[in-house]
């Protein structure tokens, strides 16, 4: 199953740091995301993209994760050669992934 | 318990203004805040101020005014914007001029300064740059502006002196909120609980339209109806720091717990410590309920401290990027253009090019994920029927950024067969350096003109 079928989500960025945000749209498939979308599954899916750690934080009272992740953005925003300099297409990504 | 009510009229610089003339008309507001800076924004507001004293302000400060004026004006709503950019003196006195224009009398106008410390950037050259791993001498000479992320201190003195309109410059998002609620309840500036409120209700408002559907629509998994006519959101602020967040009735968009979730998420990385010049916030006891047809109710936001420190924005100048594009179609697109990237990288090796890094991206196939997400979601790239070459590389120097770009155009007489659509540019790259100074090092000044 793709995540896209139980979450949505939102990227920000900051500098060279993007965040993503992984949010279920039923409560009862937050223990799911917890379990499975690790802070080193993320690592692994982008790994091309992201050089630096990624971090994971829990809301669970808002059935969401944020992964925050370090120097992801090839450079920073001002100097990224990327086409999406501020890597806000990577959410859609995040959805592609299978658990 | 007292309410006050507070919209939002833009989410970035080049925002759409009907939405937010909407929310003055219809939205039975006593504030309409206009959030336009981005990091990189000031620094190109300060490049325009140095070519022009009377400039650097936002540039579509005149066309919003002229239509927001006369409606605040009737509809005795409040207007605090960061417009200000890099020159919120001027922009004032623009403000002033076109109050005068449409005939606007009794009118206050504040312009809060002091976030702008450019001139006295040589006493910090020895301080850390979070970026860059070096001390600030390294970029000495390439930098163009420096600016503090100030909080709602100015705003909140402003509206003291009983203030119409406030224009700053470098404020922190949240605090355009901030300042209004702290104002209307006389919260202590110290009671870091509800000031945490307080900065939530800032990040939920700061960009505008993403917290009533835009950025949020996905067909057959998240709709939302008409986009086009996106209305703007309103916070209904109670004394507590409750907030129900709602927007204009009959217009497009939604506001539902997920909006507002993807929202409070949006450009926050550790959930208890969201870091702002008024406070620390802390949203990891924020819980969210729909409680009416766009009415999403939110509390359990709460707060620490502020830091001693405040951070400061410098952009420098950091060389150039030149780009070409090249399209090409039908069966073997692919292997096409892989073949005019590889002529490309090869012409600028060959031609002593020099470029410190350079970034080959097939539209269409890779451009936004790289291979190893490309892999798993094309069976095939060959079959991509439509791919689009791009090759951007970053320079020291102009002269190499152009020739990135003229090697693409170049595959039309001699690159691969049926390449159509070139493109080419070469742009200047200002970047940000971010250093943190003593939170008092920075004076806050405010300068009033009424009509």
């Amino acid at each position: 199953m793709k995540l896209k079928e139980i979450a949505h989500s939102r990227t920000g960025d900051k500098g060279n740091i993007s965040n993503i945000s992984l949010i279920v749209f039923n409560q009862a498939d937050y223990k799911l995301i917890e379990e499975k979308v690790t802070a080193e599954s993320v690592k692994s899916w982008f790994k091309d993209i992201v050089e630096g750690e990624v971090t994971r934080y829990e809301l669970p009272e808002l059935g969401a994760l944020n992964f925050v992740m370090d120097k992801a953005l090839g450079g920073g925003v001002t100097r990224s050669l990327a086409q999406d300099k501020h890597g806000k297409s990577l959410s859609s990504a995040l959805l592609e992934m299978e658990i | 318990m007292k309410t006050i009510r507070i919209g939002s009229g833009a989410g970035y610089a080049g925002d759409r203004l009907e939405p937010a003339l909407e929310v003055i008309e219809k939205g039975n507001v006593d504030y309409i805040i206009f959030e336009c800076l981005a990091e990189r924004t000031i620094a190109i507001a300060q490049q325009e101020k140095m070519k022009d004293p009377a400039k650097g302000y936002n540039s579509l400060l005149e066309y919003r005014m002229d239509k927001v004026l006369p409606l605040c004006a009737e509809k005795k709503v409040k207007v605090i914007t960061n417009m200000g950019a890099a020159n919120p003196l001027a922009a004032a006195e623009v403000i002033k001029s076109i109050a005068e224009k449409n005939g606007i009398k009794g009118l206050k106008i504040a312009a809060v300064l002091g976030d702008n410390i450019v001139e006295n950037i040589n006493n910090y050259m020895n301080y850390d740059v979070l970026e860059l791993e070096t001390k600030l001498d390294s970029i000495k000479d390439q930098i163009i502006s420096a600016n503090a992320y100030t909080g709602a201190e100015g705003i909140i003195e402003a509206l003291k002196n009983n203030a119409d309109i406030i224009v700053t410059g470098r404020v922190a998002d949240p605090s355009l909120v901030l300042g209004p609620i702290v104002y209307e309840f006389g919260w202590d500036s110290e009671d870091y609980c509800k000031i945490g409120k307080g900065i939530m209700i800032g990040h939920l408002l700061e960009c505008a339209g993403q917290i009533t559907g835009g950025y949020f629509a996905d067909p057959g998994f998240k709709d939302v109806e008409e986009l086009w006519n996106l209305g703007f959101p309103i916070a209904e602020i109670n004394e507590d720091g409750t907030v129900v967040i709602t927007k204009v009735e009959g217009t497009g968009g939604k506001v539902t717990p997920a909006t507002c979730k993807e929202q409070l998420i949006y450009e926050i990385h550790n959930p208890k410590s969201y870091i702002t010049p008024d406070g620390v916030a802390d949203y990891t006891g924020v819980t969210m309920e729909e409680i009416g047809k766009d009415r999403v109710l939110i509390k359990g936001a709460s707060g620490r401290q502020k830091t001693e420190t405040l951070k400061v924005s410098i952009g420098y100048k950091d060389g150039y990027v030149g780009e070409g594009e090249m399209s090409y179609g039908g069966s073997g697109a692919f292997e096409r253009a892989k073949l005019a990237g590889e002529i490309v990288k090869k012409r600028l090796e060959v031609t002593n090019v020099k470029i410190e890094e350079l970034r080959i991206d097939y539209i269409g196939v890779n451009s936004l994920y790289q291979d190893e997400i490309a892999d798993v979601m094309f069976n095939d790239k060959a079959q991509c029927r439509e791919v689009r070459l791009r090759v951007a590389g970053r320079t020291i120097n102009k002269e190499d950024a152009v020739k990135i770009g003229n090697e693409v155009e170049a595959l039309y007489t001699n690159g691969p067969a049926g390449g159509g659509g070139a493109t080419l540019g070469v742009k200047e790259i200002v970047s940000i350096a971010s250093i943190f100074i003593p939170r008092n090092e920075i004076k806050t000044e405010i300068h009033y003109k009424e009509v």
